[in-house]
């Protein structure tokens, strides 16, 4: 399968989200310019973490704009399965295409280290390869990452278990202290209502191979390299084979 | 002309920046400062007919781009 890393200028993890979805899942990826407005034939689409024209204005404010996200939407909109990593999740958030929005972290600083995090929800193409309460060890690295949403939005994203990713302890449970950045029910990343369209804080592809602290994230990108392989991803025009 | 818009948290949304200055400012001895939200300041040139077409188009501009509604308000100001 392919995927394209969307690049916009000041992303940071485009290159680790490519290095993942190649040499270590062994599939292919093309990098895609912002300013472009195709994904190239795409089965699977990244949004990578880094600081998108500057964090200007708001996190993901401005890459919201750029030309290839009506692409982006329009594959989502298809089914495509969509990963937001980070400032993607962010970028995604400004879209519209997941609900909510980032504010400061609670405790005012830019976090960066490795936590735990459950996943709450394996019924979307960036899950299926785990285990419904599995914890995986990943990287946080940001200063807006306290998601906040209206109550009945949080509501419906509970009732309907799209909350997919929550920080939680050691032990697999939330607590005060295990929440880095005071993200309401602990949310580390959600999906859409189809759940197709996936975004979280967390660093899966920078813990894909153990020389980096942690392989765990190596999950998220074997779960829509699995779903692809089972036919259960959508989004391009036409299949071609 | 120019308008000025003002962007804040929305009241239900906790605002750690202004938490933190109020505590500052209670150290530095204000004992009356209740509450401090911090925000954003834009100045905006435009070339617009009169007042109220420079108001609904400043406005217009604060909902799509100045200010996120979901965890932000605005108030615009024609000068």
């Amino acid at each position: 399968m392919k995927f394209a890393v969307i690049v916009f200028p000041g992303s940071n993890s485009d290159r680790d989200a490519y290095h993942a979805a190649t040499a270590v899942v062994g599939e292919q990826a093309s990098l895609v310019w912002h300013k472009d407005t195709d994904l190239g034939g795409a089965d699977a689409v990244i949004l990578p973490g880094g600081f998108a024209h500057g964090d200007y204005l708001r996190s993901g404010a401005i890459a919201r704009f750029s030309p290839i996200l009506p692409a982006v939407s329009a594959f989502a909109a298809r089914g495509g399965p969509v990963l937001g990593i980070c400032n993607g999740f962010q970028v995604l958030l400004e879209a519209g295409l997941l609900p909510g929005a980032m504010v400061r972290n609670r405790g005012l600083k830019f976090v960066s280290r490795l936590v735990p995090v459950r996943v709450d929800a394996i019924d979307t193409p960036f899950t299926r390869s785990c285990s419904e309460g599995q914890v995986l060890r990943m990287p946080i690295a940001h200063g807006e990452g306290n998601y906040f949403a209206d109550p009945d939005t949080i509501a419906t994203l509970e009732r309907n278990r799209q909350v997919v990713f929550r920080y939680v302890d050691d032990a697999g449970q939330i607590t005060a202290v295990a929440n880095p950045n005071g993200s309401a029910h602990a949310i580390a990343g959600i999906c859409n209502a189809e759940r197709n369209v996936v975004g979280l804080m967390p660093h899966p592809e920078r813990a894909c191979e153990a020389a980096l602290g942690s392989a765990d994230g190596r999950a998220v990108l074997q779960s829509v390299v699995k779903a692809y392989a089972e036919g259960l991803v959508a989004g391009r025009p036409a299949i071609v084979r | 002309m120019r308008a000025r818009v003002y962007v804040t948290l929305k009241p239900s949304v906790f605002d750690p920046q202004g938490r933190v200055v109020a505590d500052a400012l209670q150290t530095l001895g204000y004992d009356d400062v209740r509450d401090v939200r911090q925000g954003k300041f834009f100045e905006v040139e435009l070339e617009a007919a009169d007042r109220g077409v420079a108001e609904a188009r400043v406005a217009e501009m604060a909902a799509k781009l100045l200010a996120n509604p979901v965890i932000e308000s605005y108030r615009v100001e024609v000068l």
